[in-house]
């Protein structure tokens, strides 16, 4: 030990000298940290590119076919025998149900979130956040069934409009906290100022502490609807499916509609190779439905004050 | 609007500095003319069980400059915030006594803080430029978020304000560009051109210059000077030789007490209280 220095030879040791050996040492171990690093980074890219190229190896087939996007599905006996076939129906159903839930659960779910982070001493701010907290661990299928038992037995059939409900209970409690977690970063003094201009306090909250976090709480609006559109269970008893175009535009709010990840469920159980082949399909179409909003919505915040933050 | 054409007056000359001799004296006879614009009757702050503020009566004459000096912790900004009713939204904090405005207790029943915080406003310590906004809608943000519209009227503001901030010519081709960019020292004249435009008659100041370079300091003394012309000031600072350059009155707070006030010349010349003396002189604080 360098410590035990010997009276003949009083050489001071610094804690951490560096020597030629311990020198080595430390870049072979700064280089095994980076290499189990970039082992953990590959760990969890490489799932996501290998389904990511198994659902596209997969379905792409279909998606190419213009059929698959102009037509309806129909029954079994069309794709057998060649005939026309598609999920046209599918994939508006889709954009009908999802775009609905976005426009429940977004408004709501970003005034949940201000209340909960601006109005700390409301009344209603404990209870809000018990049911916010309650609502993000319920099971997606129980707001499928209290979308059901809202707007299904009420109105007397499946219908988009139940399902767009549905998903919006799943997005809601996700946005509210996305919401509630990034004001809270948003400096004090940010408010302070507003307010010190005689601004009322919701328009300090909405003009300025809001579009300060901006970029995180359209982060957790992208989260939210990346959840709600992968989830076929609270769509099972609302929005139900369906094989074929409805009849009326108006028809895909008030009557039953297909959606990507319950049909693709029902695709891929079926006995049909050829509907097996669509699934994969309806495959492709979600994750491209998914992919395409993250990159858009990523443009729009990005393009106005990049060095903001 | 009354105040715009006030802007066209000449340039000032340098004002007088209180420690020019003989000038102190001159000037405080004058500003004791002008007429109180802000009171404070035994104003309390109470935190949790720590009374910050104690008792503290004040008054403001109208377009003068008064400064709040004391060691760190003893209450001057509490009793700053207290002027505009920031405490409003702290938990906790209990405001007691009076702050007349213009005959007018900012604290009696059915007053809207909002109302008060627009005539009396405010710059922090850190410039507070709204960070998703440009210069320009920084500038006007006081007028366009309450629903003012006409883009003549925002766009003369704008200029005036900033011309009255003293950074126009610093910005005035960049107005669309964002607030976040340009430097600590033009952001905090932002900030002070935005509480000007909403035309505040009071502007409270805590510690404006702390966190800014000389030269920037500098130019926000060179403001202050200008800008007692058409508004009152009260300004929190740790530093006393600002405290002598800016203001005509000066108030020495001590553990939350106001133990003595008077003009800046007085105050540092010829203090009253001992512990004045002994804090002015560097002894403790």
């Amino acid at each position: 030990m360098a410590v035990t220095t010997t009276p003949t030879a009083p050489r001071r040791t610094r804690l951490a000298e560096v020597t030629p050996a311990n020198l080595r040492r430390r870049y072979l171990r700064d280089r095994v940290m980076i290499g189990l690093l970039v082992l953990a980074t590959l760990v969890v890219l490489i799932p996501l590119l290998v389904i990511v190229w198994y659902v596209i190896s997969n379905g792409i087939q279909a998606v190419l076919e213009p059929t698959f996007w102009t037509s309806d599905l129909g029954s079994p006996a069309r794709a057998l025998s060649g005939r026309e076939t598609g999920l046209g129906h599918t994939v508006l159903g889709t954009l009908v149900v999802d775009g609905l839930a976005l426009l429940i659960a977004v408004p709501i779910g970003i005034g949940a979130g201000i209340m909960l982070s601006e109005y700390p001493d409301h009344p209603l701010n404990p209870a809000l956040r018990i049911l916010n907290d309650t609502l993000n661990g319920m099971p997606a299928i129980l707001k499928g069934l209290l979308a059901f038992a809202l707007i299904v037995k009420p109105m007397g059939t499946f219908s988009g409009l139940s399902g767009g409900v549905a998903l919006a209970f799943v997005m809601l409690p996700i946005v509210a906290r996305a919401t509630e977690g990034v004001l809270r970063i948003i400096p004090w003094s940010i408010r302070e100022a507003g307010l010190a201009l005689g601004l009322p306090r919701w328009r300090v909250v909405l003009n300025t502490v809001l579009p300060a976090a901006r970029v995180g709480v359209v982060t957790g609006v992208l989260i939210a609807f990346a959840r709600a559109a992968g989830e076929a269970a609270p769509l099972l008893f609302t929005a139900f499916g369906n094989n074929f175009f409805s009849s009326a535009p108006l028809r895909y709010l008030t009557g039953p509609v297909d959606t990507l990840p319950a049909r693709l469920y029902s695709l891929a159980i079926s006995p049909y190779r050829e509907w097996h082949a669509m699934g994969w399909g309806a495959g492709v179409v979600l994750l491209g439905f998914v992919i395409v909003t993250f990159v858009v919505s990523r443009f729009a915040t990005r393009q106005r004050h990049q060095a903001d933050m | 609007m009354e105040r715009a054409n006030a802007t066209s007056r000449p340039a000032t000359p340098s004002p007088p500095r209180p420690t020019d001799a003989g000038q102190g004296e001159a000037r405080a006879t004058v500003a004791s003319e002008a007429k109180a614009r802000l009171v404070t009757e035994r104003i309390s702050v109470q935190y949790g069980a720590t009374l910050g503020v104690r008792d503290v009566s004040l008054l403001f004459r109208d377009k003068t400059v008064t400064a709040l000096i004391g060691p760190s912790g003893c209450g001057k900004t509490t009793f700053l915030r207290s002027l505009n009713r920031m405490h409003d939204l702290s938990r906790g904090v209990k405001v007691t006594g009076q702050a007349v405005l213009d005959g007018t207790d900012i604290y009696a029943n059915g007053v809207d803080p909002v109302t008060i915080r627009r005539r009396i406003g405010m710059v922090f310590q850190k410039p507070t430029p709204f960070p998703t906004m440009s210069i320009y809608d920084n500038v006007v943000a006081g007028l366009k978020l309450v629903g003012i519209r006409d883009r003549a009227l925002l766009d003369e503001v704008a200029e005036r304000s900033l011309r009255q901030a003293a950074l126009w010519d610093e910005v005035k081709d960049r107005l669309k560009a964002p607030a976040s960019g340009i430097s600590g020292g033009q952001q905090q004249r932002l900030s002070i051109a935005r509480a000007l435009a909403v035309e505040a008659d009071v502007l409270l100041m805590d510690e404006p210059t702390s966190s800014l370079d000389p030269q920037s300091t500098m130019r926000i003394e060179e403001l202050i000077h200008q800008l007692k012309d058409e508004i009152t000031i009260i300004i929190v600072t740790h530093n006393m030789q600002q405290a002598a350059r800016v203001s005509d009155y000066t108030a020495f707070f001590y553990e939350g007490t106001l133990i003595e006030v008077s003009d800046t010349n007085t105050m540092f010349t010829n203090p009253q209280e001992q512990r004045t003396n002994d804090y002015i002189t560097g002894r403790f604080g």
